[in-house]
């Protein structure tokens, strides 16, 4: 199992570790309910070194990604960030990802799980591209800081770069813990405000150890993996091998908006199916709650009296809402927010109701 | 050190016989694999109704917590004559006395002298999770 350079800080801090696509990562420190109560009220650390990070360089590599996936990579502003789906041609994902638009380059950020093939994939792709993709994962460290003491906290840390003035979904570099021209992005997975850090692999122990000290006096902790899932499913955020899979197109997971059907876009791999998709829509991901007490997990089937409709994604007792909330792809016509539908667990009903994402919002500024 | 007035299966039961009624529960490292020391992230458990016959090994309940769910097993066949009541609406009693307060069924036994061959004691158990720990 591969192992971040910070394993053995998580272990020291008394972590519980756990396999995650192939890392071994931390699943909790804590109370993982405690966990995303500290993101949603003050802030979390997050180390994310196990995602898959990739550099796609040369003269061709904004027309290679835009070749290899959904968003219109030629049309992000440099020093913006989109949500994007690498697609095989019949429309379905192999993964999702997000697409960072430098000066010269482009840089994308995978799923742990899905890193080797996705670089296989776009490699495969990229004949008669003057374009090179090349893995940096292994030389890289991921930090999330994730929170609304986020920037009270980072900004003592940075130098050259005004952290408040970043906005979602955009990205700077600056001076962090030392470390010069460190990439620095307004995204999360969390639904709060915060950043994702790149440094190189050896230094991310060192600057967790700052930030952690940095945020101690603010309430910041770091979190794990299970009030991750949490805090992205309150958020109404997709996970891949949950929300996204081979078996569920990007458009039928509420996902259009990173699809670009558009003329200027130009062809892509999947497109021709996609646009077949979107014109037949069958079913659609929702938001569940259930007042039960049995927490929706991923296979649960949703029932409307005898009739099968529709079946469970993810789930997860949600602190910030109060109850037990999932996420589900139901049938057109029982997919309407209040729709009261029944869980199915090994034969036991539990009633739940159908819900529009996401359950958690903090206003945008 | 675990009471040593019971028997531990791999799956981290334990069963507890007095006269032709036994106690089924599960260990403390059960608890703590689902909730990690945090007794307020077990979320529910589902326990059989009373009158229900079991079988060994047969599957008689969920316990569920934040991040998973684990199958309940009895080790031995019998009937449920109880469940503990208190667990519905106290899990916490799980992680602070799983051995007295946090039993989960009564049954009535099957067969009073049960095989216990493929169970352990408390000295035996520890062996075991001390064994798997370092595998």
């Amino acid at each position: 199992m591969k192992q971040t350079s910070l394993h053995d800080t998580h272990v020291a801090l008394g972590a519980r570790m756990v396999e995650f696509g192939g890392w071994s990562m931390p699943v909790q420190y804590a109370s993982i309910l405690d966990e995303v109560r500290t993101v949603r009220t003050t802030a979390g650390l997050f180390d994310l070194g196990h995602m898959g990070r990739f550099r796609v360089s040369g003269p061709d590599a904004v027309a290679l990604v835009d070749r290899v996936s959904t968003n219109h990579c030629a049309k992000i502003p440099v020093g913006a960030i989109r949500y994007a789906l690498l697609c095989r041609e019949d429309g379905y994902p192999i993964d999702d990802l997000l697409v960072y638009r430098d000066p010269d380059e482009v840089y994308l950020v995978v799923n742990a799980s899905n890193t080797e093939e996705d670089l296989a994939w776009i490699r495969e792709h990229s004949a008669g591209f003057a374009a090179e993709v090349d893995d940096l994962t292994a030389a890289t460290g991921m930090l999330a800081l994730q929170g609304e003491k986020s920037v009270e906290i980072l900004q003592p840390l940075v130098e050259g770069c005004d952290l408040a003035s970043i906005k979602y979904y955009r990205f700077d570099r600056g001076t962090v813990c030392g470390l010069p021209d460190t990439r620095i992005s307004r995204t999360g997975y969390t639904g709060e405000p915060g950043f994702e850090v790149y440094v190189p692999t050896a230094e991310a122990p060192c600057v967790w150890n700052e930030i952690l000290a940095a945020g101690e006096p603010h309430g910041l902790k770091p979190i794990g993996l299970g009030a991750r899932d949490t805090l992205r499913l309150e958020a109404g955020m997709s996970l891949f091998g949950h929300e996204i899979d081979a078996e569920h197109h990007p458009l039928e997971a509420g996902l259009g908006f990173a699809v670009k059907l558009t003329e200027e876009k130009g062809d892509f791999i999947g497109r021709a199916a996609l646009e077949r998709l979107a014109a037949n829509p069958t079913r659609r991901l929702v938001g569940i709650t259930t007042p039960g007490p049995r927490v929706p997990r991923q296979g649960h089937v949703l029932v409307a009296g005898d009739e099968r409709v529709g079946e469970v994604c993810s789930g997860g007792k949600s602190p910030t809402v109060g109850t037990n909330i999932g996420t589900a792809y139901v049938r057109l016509g029982f997919d309407q927010a209040g729709q009261a539908l029944e869980l199915d667990i090994k034969g036991k009903r539990q009633p739940c109701s159908v819900q529009d994402l996401p359950f958690y919002s903090r206003t945008r500024k | 050190m675990r009471p040593d007035d019971r028997h531990y299966t791999k799956t981290h039961e334990w069963v507890k016989a007095t006269g032709d009624t036994a106690l089924i529960g599960i260990t403390d490292f059960a608890v703590n694999e689902l909730c990690s020391g945090n007794e307020g992230d077990l979320v529910y458990c589902d326990l059989p109704e009373p009158g229900r016959a079991l079988e060994a090994g047969e599957t008689f309940g969920e316990i569920e917590s934040v991040k998973a769910v684990a199958d309940l097993n009895t080790p031995v066949a019998g009937t449920v004559l109880e469940v503990n009541p208190a667990i519905e609406e106290h899990l916490e009693v799980l992680s602070k006395d799983p051995w007295a307060e946090g039993w989960m069924v009564k049954l009535q036994l099957k067969v009073k002298n049960f095989d216990t061959s493929e169970m352990m004691d408390a000295a035996a158990y520890e062996a075991f999770l001390s064994e798997s720990a370092h595998s």
